[in-house]
């Protein structure tokens, strides 16, 4: 057996795995802020309630109309997704030209409004997902045991990030709203309707978390208290900074790594050890990882 | 400029908080103090600073530990607890806030929110806290010869107390310091320009307004003798800025009322509703910053100039 610093190696590769799993998840949670940050200049705080009704969705959907994981993977958010857009055209847009941290505030109230509801309409109790069977079992790579779902996990995030980034980067109406967050006025001086592209922006970020909400759905509990964990993402998104949408999904991998050793290093710290490492970004470097000083 | 308010309307505020216990249960109305003198030190920052802080859940809840502390295993008299309650609120403001002022604007807001949930995380797994139990059974002490264990004597000493924090901040908002906190609040850049090394100006009224949240969680500690995760819980933060909003972000008053009537909604939804009480919570939130912004005096005061004709 081989032993890293006392620990035998495949429990180290096992919390490496479990890192990379969160890691995707704050990856496409921060990678949603960072876009709709881009766009709106405001902070969701109602993210971590989006992602949560991810995940209550995809298990209404299972536990009232039989619908399973994988139509789930696209309604949930497509749900989701549509209740911002109205959310945005209904709220947002009345405060757009007012201090950001307005913003702030509306999407907290929002959070507590969305928290309330779920908590009222089906308790805090955690309700149970089954991982689908096409992704149940594991592979065996000799060294170590690969749960096939922590593998889906990973794949798909990664996919998801790399299709948000070469949609924004890479195509038409990714130029167009790369247009409207440089310059909104001179983009619709140039005939682009930029309210569509604010409505979009904001639509397909909290999809995304969304979807993570149902990816999530599998690996823990449901539950309306899913929403707390919000607060971590939005430290990552500090140490990231709010500059590139790379930068935030590399961030979010790399902390959800370095928490998944500190598992295994000192177990006692893991739940900080991701505000631990915001302190000592804002003091060497106040920018943020990837972010550029104002 | 303001016209300040006069002196008589304090004199009768007084005078109807000294009554006030005749008519309303006396620890009900040493909470609504405890809060008042919470979202007057938040004011301070977000009202006369501009500075939003998501966190001082931390410094209330730190404040409500410590004073538990002191006052239970340590055996001091109420005052050293509530006085030593108000200097950690000031170190630990010192610490959380000489880090957010590194950034500014949505950004502070997200460094003290997630600053404020490492202090949670650490209060939640030390010992002296009790963790989830929390800390019970705290004893009420003495003050100068007086037994707190009687409420409506516990109910002058929180006056006194919040008196005291009140007199504070108006003094701190009519100071030279506070003129210059207002500067920054409306235009930072201009205040640098000025030559005014604006950190330490920011640095400075973090400090007051995280001792003075230290005070009122130790005052909460000393009225209801127990000190919980609650305390400390960002929730908690967010119900000192809904009270702030509603109250009337920047006014002398605002916090007041804001507070008493937020703690006193709370006091008679919190049974009937569950979690509705954070739907109902949200949705002030909602109006407050869609159409409300200047809360019930801001708007108040508005609409009494309206009437009697005056412009602005």
């Amino acid at each position: 057996m081989i032993d890293i610093f006392g620990v035998p190696l495949p429990a180290l590769l096992g919390q490496l795995l479990l890192g990379l799993v969160n890691g995707s998840f704050y990856a496409l949670l921060s990678l949603g802020l960072a876009i709709i940050f881009g766009m709106l200049h405001i902070i969701n705080f109602a993210h971590g309630a989006m992602y949560m009704m991810g995940a209550m969705f995809a298990w209404l959907l299972l536990d009232r109309l039989a619908i399973g994981y994988w139509p789930a993977l696209f309604i949930a958010p497509l749900i989701v997704g549509v209740f911002g857009i109205g959310i945005e055209r209904l709220l947002l847009r009345r405060i757009a030209r007012l201090d950001p941290l307005y913003g702030l505030l509306l999407t907290f109230g929002v959070a507590l409004v969305i928290g309330g509801l779920f908590r009222t309409l089906f308790g805090v109790g955690g309700q149970p997902y089954s991982i689908p069977p096409e992704l149940s079992g594991a592979f065996d790579l000799g060294f170590m045991m690969l749960p096939k779902y922590r593998a889906w996990v990973i794949v798909s995030s990664l996919t998801v990030c790399l299709a948000a980034w070469y949609l924004i980067e890479k195509t038409r109406l990714g130029a167009f709203l790369r247009a409207a967050t440089e310059n909104p006025a001179l983009t619709q001086a140039l005939g682009i309707n930029v309210p569509i592209m604010v409505m979009l922006t904001f639509g397909i970020g909290v999809g995304i978390a969304a979807f993570a909400g149902v990816l999530a759905a599998p690996t823990a509990q449901v539950s309306p208290l899913m929403s707390q964990n919000i607060i971590v993402v939005f430290a990552v998104v500090v140490i990231g900074g709010m500059g590139s949408i790379i930068g935030s999904v590399l961030t979010g991998l790399l902390l959800g790594v370095v928490e998944g050793l500190t598992k295994v290093f000192l177990p006692e710290a893991s739940a900080v050890v991701v505000f631990v490492i915001m302190v000592g970004v804002l003091l060497l470097r106040p920018a943020g990882l990837f972010g550029r000083s104002k | 400029m303001k016209p300040d308010i006069p002196w008589r309307w304090y004199l009768s505020g007084l005078f109807v908080m000294l009554v006030a216990p005749a008519m309303i249960y006396p620890i009900l109305l040493a909470k609504v103090l405890c809060f008042v003198v919470f979202a007057c030190a938040f004011n301070l920052l977000l009202g006369y600073t501009g500075l939003l802080s998501f966190g001082h859940a931390a410094f209330f809840g730190g404040g409500a530990y410590v004073a538990g502390w002191l006052l239970r295993d340590a055996g001091l008299p109420v005052l050293a607890a509530v006085g030593g309650a108000t200097l950690f609120g000031a170190l630990l403001g010192w610490a959380i806030g000489g880090l957010a002022i590194r950034r500014q604007g949505i950004y502070f807001a997200m460094i003290t929110l997630a600053i404020a949930q490492l202090v949670y995380f650490v209060f939640h797994r030390a010992s002296f806290t009790g963790g989830d139990d929390g800390m019970q059974g705290i004893p009420r002490g003495m003050v100068f010869g007086f037994d707190l264990a009687d409420d409506l004597r516990l109910y002058f000493f929180v006056l006194a107390a919040a008196i005291a924090a009140f007199a504070l901040i108006q003094r701190t908002i009519h100071s030279p310091f506070g003129q210059i906190l207002q500067a920054i609040r409306e235009n930072e850049p201009r205040a640098v320009s000025l030559g005014y090394d604006v950190d330490r100006y920011k640095l400075l009224v973090f400090v007051i307004s995280a001792a003075l949240s230290g005070l009122a969680g130790a005052l909460k500690t000393v009225v209801f003798g127990f000190a919980t995760l609650a305390d400390s819980h960002w929730h908690t933060s967010g119900e000192v800025i809904l009270m702030t909003l509603l109250g009337g972000v920047g006014t002398v008053l605002g916090p007041v009322i804001g507070a008493a009537t937020v703690v006193v909604l709370h006091n008679e939804l919190a049974d009937k509703v569950g979690a509705m009480i954070d739907v109902f919570m949200g949705a002030i939130f909602i109006f407050c910053v869609l159409t409300f912004r200047r809360g019930i005096v801001g708007e108040g005061v508005a609409l009494y100039k309206r009437m009697i004709g005056e412009k602005g």
